[in-house]
């Protein structure tokens, strides 16, 4: 479980959001600038805020009262970003094992052909990521947050970079990942890939939530 | 005609080992300033910039008179190190290392922080989402990617500490076999009578790793933008 209950200043924008979600797959709905990203940034550790509390499982990860932070690299807690973020300097095969290497985890093989298989990344393995299509990179960053073993795989748009034809490519991996049982947050401000993918929904406007429950909520939001 | 006597060979080989060390020695403390340089903010980073800089700008003889005030026989730190530790500067091989390293440094340091600075910080955060401690952010995203930048740094602060001449023979002077280089011997050569030759063939060497560390930069830095592109 998830409790999140935090504020933040950054420059004229503020965040003040609190919530907490049991369900498997958090979506975070909003428009662009409403502070998704920023919020998802303070679950994962990259963002101090300036009050509040974030816990998980009921260990604390953040608490400003007692000045508690867990650095992002004690959290274990996985982030799929936008723009992917393969490390360029590194083949897919090393990218998809470097959460293991860092978290010194014991070899699994099983555990990566069934995530290689999951996500068809087979045929890539040998490559570098500039030899990737935006798809391809954005699986393999899946693959990569995956098996570094998280307790939560926060998702921030992970479509948001891809085209139509992409997209459609991409959502039936984000489907079997969510039937893994591994928790996600998934960032996006479009409500359809939220109904598809979504138990959880929770509005985020200027900041502020403004809304939260099932994907019911999702029902008459502002296309944006 | 292109015969090398004993005594250039000599110098050539002191002036090669004088830069590798040189070299080599620096490295570990440009890559540690270029990244306090190129990611942290705190008092006083502008003055040691400025500090980085300055054998660049000041006349190599002061520098050179620098180090003698404080690592010769007599300097301050100079007498302490030879008392307590048997360290001695002046007048040795490992002074004319210094005085080279010294006055490389600006040129080792500056392509090692323009590459940190290029590096996508967005990579070390991710990173730092797999499980990565700090230090290994920097062991296995920074330092790789910053490694052509890095070499590319080396070899510049080779080919000036190959080159270097006037804070060297300030410091420890022109004794052929201990702190003669290249440069120190040409400068010998041509205020002998008929020393013309032997000074032509040291400059010629001179140009050739002069040209050699130049290529080998620009070839540095074309794989910098290479791997940075992921290709």
């Amino acid at each position: 479980m998830l409790r999140v209950d935090v504020a933040k200043q950054l420059g004229e924008f503020s965040i003040e959001a609190s919530f907490t979600s049991e369900g498997r797959v958090t979506g975070l709905f909003g428009a662009s600038g409403a502070g998704k990203t920023s919020l998802i940034n303070m679950i994962a550790g990259l963002l101090r805020p300036d009050r509040g509390v974030i816990t998980l499982d009921g260990e604390t990860l953040d608490n400003t009262a007692t000045g508690a932070h867990v650095p992002p690299h004690r959290r274990r807690i996985g982030y799929v970003f936008q723009d992917a973020r393969l490390f360029p300097h590194l083949d897919v095969r090393q990218n998809l094992d470097y959460g293991r290497r860092m978290n010194r985890l014991a070899d699994d093989p099983a555990q990566r052909s069934r995530v290689i298989d999951l996500l068809d990344i087979g045929g890539l393995l040998d490559r570098r990521p500039g030899q990737l299509s935006g798809g391809e990179r954005q699986r393999v960053a899946l693959g990569r947050a995956l098996l570094s073993k998280p307790r939560l795989l926060l998702m921030d748009e992970p479509l948001g970079s891809l085209d139509e034809g992409r997209k459609v490519e991409i959502l039936p991996y984000l489907m079997r990942l969510r039937d893994e049982g591994i928790p996600m947050v998934y960032v996006s401000h479009d409500a359809a890939e939220l109904r598809q993918l979504a138990t959880q929904i929770v509005m985020l406007r200027n900041g502020r939530v403004t809304a939260l429950g099932g994907v019911k909520v999702l029902t008459g939001a502002a296309p944006v | 005609m292109f015969e090398i006597s004993p005594t250039e060979w000599t110098a050539i080989l002191l002036s090669l080992r004088v830069a590798i060390i040189a070299t080599l020695v620096a490295t570990p403390f440009g890559i540690a300033l270029a990244w306090l340089l190129a990611r942290r903010n705190f008092w006083g980073k502008s003055i040691l910039d400025a500090a980085v800089h300055l054998p660049l700008v000041l006349p190599p003889v002061v520098t050179g008179y620098l180090l003698l005030l404080t690592l010769g026989r007599r300097g301050m730190v100079g007498a302490w190190l030879a008392e307590n530790l048997g360290i001695v500067f002046a007048f040795r091989w490992t002074g004319a290392a210094l005085a080279c390293g010294v006055m490389s440094f600006p040129l080792l340091v500056r392509p090692i922080r323009l590459s940190i600075e290029a590096i996508d910080r967005r990579l070390e955060q991710a990173s730092s989402t797999l499980g990565a401690a700090p230090w290994q952010v920097f062991a296995t995203v920074t330092l790789p990617l910053a490694l052509p930048g890095i070499l590319a740094g080396m070899v510049l602060g080779f080919a000036k500490a190959i080159g270097e001449f006037g804070a060297t023979i300030t410091f420890v002077s022109n004794i052929p076999g201990e702190t003669q280089t290249i440069s120190s011997a040409i400068y010998s050569l041509i205020q002998t009578p008929d020393g013309d030759s032997a000074a032509g063939r040291l400059v010629l060497i001179s140009i050739v790793i002069a040209m050699g560390a130049l290529i080998a930069s620009e070839w540095f830095a074309r794989r910098a933008t290479q791997r940075l592109h992921g290709n």
